[in-house]
């Protein structure tokens, strides 16, 4: 108990000491390379998984490749991007890292949130003469979105965890103080660090769990509280979308 | 590709430490998971408690959980315990889901049928119950085991030692080979761990892949008969 009291000290003493950074400044990174890896992994598996739904092809070959992606450690993946690349490009070779780790969940989040529609709706869509086009941005864009933001939220902790593990090849972020302070047996440091880590992927977590609920459409809220069924329906799709993680 | 030729018996034996801890952790995520996911599963009240705080344990990130652990249970920050606890966690976090959706997907006529006939709970839970919730359960086991397998290697970041070391020493000394190694290492050994539990599934539950053949011949009726 003594030392988690020394690392709320630590935290709250405005100097992390040992020629570390400040803390605000770490959060400040880990929060730009998360922030960044999404969204490029965004603009990438977005588009792509909304195509995998609508169309309903190649979704075997996206089951393929999220599942075997969660084999390849991403510890690993960075260290041999980091030699690969060279020192001078430490910051793409974390970049790609988190991007690919990130891609796999998104895409999941995507296509399980169309696949997840009542076919009636999309049914009763098209003989209401809308297009394609309509049918897609009106009624399978917003009513996929919830388990678009799950595959979002999996994504962000995924990469907030390994920018973590990132500090190990000196891109700063909150993960080096646990590593820094492991080698000085500054114990206070390491804990400190591990908190703030777990802080801030709570609190990410926690903005993602709201973002999800408000992304659910008026109408479907209202038919959810209504029919139980409908909201049990969709926790395969849900749990598709963490084991995908 | 040298290095790797010297260095054999080094991947053999990392090899082996790995498989222990990750195979230590996965059963007993998975041993703890059944009762947790059963209550998770039986009581409405219990469930939102343990699949928030599983779901929350899951959240934190390992390289933060290995330092938080010792200070909560008073394990020793740099030994294997540790890291088999941490495993063990998020193999608990993802398992119980598993355990609570399989057990929820077994038709409740099934259960009603098998009480009917004068199954107790006990043996309805063991001969009904838990045999029908198999497949959902072992999906769950298999993501489980992949990326437990996988995560393990983030030990080596605080110490311990297992296939990570591979990642570790392959930077500091600048060895490609010998960080590319790791990771074939990390993910054969993750491919064949699942692709035996693939395999006892289907000794253990040859009902599961006759039902998805029946399924199947069923749009073709005329095959059936002839086969």
């Amino acid at each position: 108990m003594n030392l988690i009291g020394d690392a709320i000290a630590w935290i709250f003493s405005g100097d992390p000491g040992a020629g570390l950074a400040p803390i605000p400044v770490a959060l400040a990174q880990h929060l730009m390379f998360t922030f960044l890896s999404v969204l490029i992994a965004a603009i990438i598996a977005v588009p792509l998984g909304w195509v995998i739904g609508h169309t309903g092809r190649g979704r075997d070959i996206a089951v393929a490749i999220s599942g075997a992606a969660r084999a390849i450690p991403s510890f690993g993946l960075l260290i041999l991007l980091f030699l690969v690349l060279g020192v001078l490009r430490t910051t793409e070779a974390a970049l790609i890292t988190f991007v690919l780790l990130a891609i796999p969940s998104i895409l999941a989040g995507a296509y399980t949130g169309f696949e997840a529609i009542d076919r009636k709706v999309i049914d009763a869509a098209r003989s209401m003469g809308m297009t394609q086009w309509q049918v897609l941005w009106r009624v399978e864009v917003p009513l996929g979105l919830p388990l678009l933001i799950a595959g979002l939220r999996s994504a962000t902790l995924q990469v907030v965890a390994t920018v973590t593990i990132a500090a190990y090849i000196n891109l700063g972020g909150l993960g080096q103080y646990i590593l820094a302070g492991i080698p000085l047996r500054r114990f206070d440091i390491v804990l400190g660090g591990a908190l703030l880590v777990a802080a801030l992927a709570l609190v990410l977590d926690g903005v993602f769990a709201l973002l999800q609920r408000a992304s659910v459409p008026a109408g479907m809220r209202a038919a959810q509280s209504e029919h139980k069924t409908a909201s049990k329906r969709s926790a395969p799709a849900r749990a598709a979308v963490t084991a995908a993680s | 590709m040298n290095w790797v030729v010297d260095n054999l018996d080094l991947i053999r034996e990392l090899t082996l430490v790995h498989l222990r801890q990750s195979v230590i952790a996965i059963v007993l995520g998975f041993l703890l998971s059944l009762p947790l996911g059963w209550l998770a599963w039986r009581y409405r009240g219990a469930r939102g408690g343990i699949l928030t705080v599983t779901g929350l344990l899951y959240t934190i990130p390992s390289l933060a959980l290995l330092p938080i652990l010792p200070v909560v249970l008073g394990t020793p920050i740099f030994s294997e315990v540790n890291l088999i606890l941490a495993l063990t966690i998020y193999a608990i976090a993802l398992m119980v889901r598993s355990v609570a959706d399989g057990l929820g997907s077994v038709d409740p006529a099934v259960r009603l049928s098998a009480t009917a006939m004068g199954y107790g709970a006990g043996r309805r839970f063991w001969a009904v119950d838990f045999p029908l919730a198999g497949p959902v359960i072992l999906a769950g086991l298999r993501v489980t085991a992949v990326s437990t397998i996988a995560l393990a290697t983030v030990g080596a970041l605080i110490g311990i030692t297992n296939l990570g070391y591979l990642f570790t020493n392959g930077s500091q000394r600048r060895i490609i080979p010998e960080v590319v190694a790791g990771i074939i290492a990390v993910v054969l050994i993750a491919l064949v761990l699942d692709g035996l539990l693939i395999v006892a599934g289907r000794v253990m539950m040859p009902w599961s892949r006759a039902q998805r053949r029946r399924a199947r011949r069923a749009v073709l009726p005329l095959e059936v008969s002839v086969a």
